[in-house]
């Protein structure tokens, strides 16, 4: 579960080159619209990995990681439209305000002993908490929104992030694979031990001598980090900024479902999630649309039963059962090189 | 003359505040016992809601005369959730039974929003334009039903928890729920029957919600989070708690309205739930665990 190449038998070896080769082939042969379908699902993808960092490896459930899409989104828009400072320096700016604002949730949180449900209530607070103050800050557009300039959609200018969809696309996808090589060798560092350890017993993990404040703390700014770059992302690819759907509960927990539904704490488990779920969704609303129905939110509900089915039915996620059933992974009694426990 | 203006905003939020308490009343309830975060406390609500407007539309019932049924309603949708799908999720981690009610809320919400559509309804009542005068104040009459009507109702929750048999049993299960199975108690139908009263208590809290508010789907999320920071405020499973807890938000927000920004109002409940997080993570009324 917690590897990324020795586990795999040669079988999901190859599937995974071949998926990686297929995701480089996309803006060859796809029209517009499959880029932008799949860009989303890599976006996704990226975010699920930053959430996974904290709830699937160190087991503390956020419902307010849009605080750090907006903030990575803002303070780099912020910086691009009234100062002329392109993308790859406002990431910092937006990196920076996202790990501060997880370092004060993750401090508040944690110093307080806030646990569980309560911990999750307080992320939510402080998003909610962000939106309508965001809402009411008129030099960053206020409720009324912000906009940034729409770039030359045909040229590539990657300094500034204006262009074409492949562009973007090519940008995602180095994201989503940055952040997979990067959650990979985490997971595999002392900080990734003490997580799984911490996530498994709190109580143990403390035991053994582990500073569980400062392991968690390091999980939510780390976490908070990567997802600003996506909001960062966000801000270039769609030009326009609104509090209530950046910051919102709802975009919070479109987040987590891909995730969720691929597999809390697995490696693959975003990625796979936010493929098999974007594309169904898209699935349904298209043939609710055909059958000549009007449903505004039948993408949602759709969302919402994937949920319970799959905290019902199938709870470690559906990436490790399709991968124990399709043999890319090597089983329990098999002889894999190494196994993450082995190590020391 | 100022004074008899803060007085006023004050009363009305005091008045609000009894039915957002009522609310959070039925989500406290719910954790107390089942130790399940409803998180689609505040959907169930809006669902209470509709059926009020639908009665008061189309029948033309009073919302407070159809709240004992939409009350019966809810009671019946709690039972069947409890029964069918959560019961199965009491000693599954905490995530996971947030995620799945994460999932059950918004097949709730958008169901509404197909059913009904995203535009406000409102329930007309003849007397939507009266006020009460009592001393300096000049009170709504709605508020003033609304908010009686959620402290009776209060009360008789409050009274079958300690006088009823099935109250006690109830209450058997909170304290100890291994106690109460050796003792021969059902204690997955008392379950059942406590997420079904709080959201029938929910569904009331919608009822009196339509003589203050016009409904639309949206308002569902924002109810849930505003009873859970009712609900950790006052003190989780402090009855007591959630009433006073209500009513605190019900005055800082009406307070907040008027001397700031209407559209600030939530601001203050987020930063006072912070603030309560923080310094008395047990709530204003709850016991140390």
């Amino acid at each position: 579960m917690t590897t990324l190449f020795d586990q795999l038998t040669a079988r999901g070896r190859v599937a995974l080159g071949l998926f990686a080769l297929a995701l480089l082939a996309v803006p060859f042969f796809a029209d517009g619209y499959l880029i932008s379908v799949i860009t989303l699902v890599l976006w996704f993808a990226y975010v699920g990995q930053a959430w996974n960092v904290m709830m699937g490896f160190a087991g503390q459930l956020s419902l307010g990681h849009s605080l750090y899409v907006g903030l990575g989104a803002y303070a780099s828009a912020a910086l691009f439209v009234h100062f002329g400072v392109g993308p790859w320096a406002g990431v910092w700016l937006g990196m920076l305000a996202a790990t501060l604002a997880g370092a004060i949730i993750g401090t508040l949180g944690f110093r307080f002993a806030i646990r569980g449900v309560h911990f999750a209530l307080l992320t939510i607070a402080f998003a909610e908490f962000t939106r309508i103050a965001f809402d009411h800050i008129g030099w960053l557009g206020g409720s009324g929104g912000f906009f940034l300039p729409v770039g030359d959609a045909a040229g590539a200018n990657p300094f500034d992030l204006r262009g074409s969809p492949a562009l973007f696309y090519y940008v995602i996808l180095a994201l989503t694979f940055g952040a997979l090589a990067l959650c990979r060798r985490l997971l595999h560092s002392r900080i990734g031990y003490f997580w799984l350890a911490i996530r498994e017993d709190q109580e143990a993990a403390q035991a053994v001598g582990i500073d569980v404040f400062r392991a968690k703390l390091i999980a939510v700014m780390i976490s908070a980090a990567m997802t600003s770059l996506g909001g960062v992302f966000y801000a270039f690819f769609y030009n326009n900024l609104f509090p209530e759907q950046i910051f919102s509960v709802g975009r919070s927990i479109e987040l987590i479902l891909a995730p969720v539904i691929g597999g809390i704490g697995t490696l693959f488990g975003p990625i796979f999630g936010a493929f098999i779920l974007t594309p169904l969704a898209e699935l349904v609303t298209w043939g609710v649309e055909s059958a000549g129905l009007d449903m505004p939110g039948i993408k949602q509900i759709f969302y919402g039963l994937a949920l319970v089915a799959i905290v019902v039915y199938r709870p470690e996620g559906v990436w490790p059962w399709v991968a124990r059933h399709l043999r890319l992974v090597h089983q329990p009694g098999d002889q894999p090189s190494h196994r993450a426990g082995d190590r020391p | 003359m100022p004074l008899d203006f803060y007085l006023n905003v004050a009363a009305g939020g005091l008045l609000t505040g009894l039915v957002y308490g009522l609310a959070a009343l039925g989500l406290s309830v719910i954790f107390g016992v089942v130790r399940i975060v409803n998180f689609a406390h505040g959907e169930l609500m809006v669902i209470g809601m509709y059926a009020a407007v639908l009665a008061a539309g189309s029948l033309g019932i009073d919302p407070l005369l159809a709240a004992p049924v939409v009350a019966a309603l809810l009671f019946a949708v709690g039972y069947g959730l409890q029964r069918g799908l959560i019961n199965r999720f009491i000693d599954r981690p905490d995530h996971m039974q947030f995620i799945l009610l994460v999932g059950v809320a918004m097949v709730i919400v958008n169901g509404l929003l197909i059913a009904f559509g995203p535009d406000s309804q409102s329930a007309q009542v003849p007397y939507a334009f009266d006020a009460i005068e009592i001393g300096p104040l000049l009170l709504d009459t709605t508020k003033v039903y609304a908010g009686v009507g959620a402290l009776a109702v209060a009360a008789l929750l409050f009274l079958f928890f300690r006088l009823s048999l099935t109250g006690k049993a109830i209450r058997a299960c909170s304290d100890n729920q291994l106690g109460a199975r050796v003792v021969g108690l059902n204690v997955e139908r008392l379950y059942a029957l406590t997420f079904g009263l709080g959201a029938a208590t929910a569904g009331i809290a919608g009822c009196l919600m339509t003589l203050l508010v016009d409904v639309r789907p949206q308002l569902a999320p924002e109810y849930t989070l505003l009873s859970f920071i009712i609900v950790i405020v006052g003190g989780l499973g402090s009855m007591g708690g959630a009433l006073l807890g209500g009513v605190l938000i019900g005055i800082s927000e009406a307070m907040a309205g008027f001397l700031i920004l209407p559209s600030m109002k939530s601001m203050f409940s987020y930063g006072l739930l912070i603030l309560v997080l923080l310094l008395r993570p047990q709530g204003l009324l709850g016991k140390r665990p």
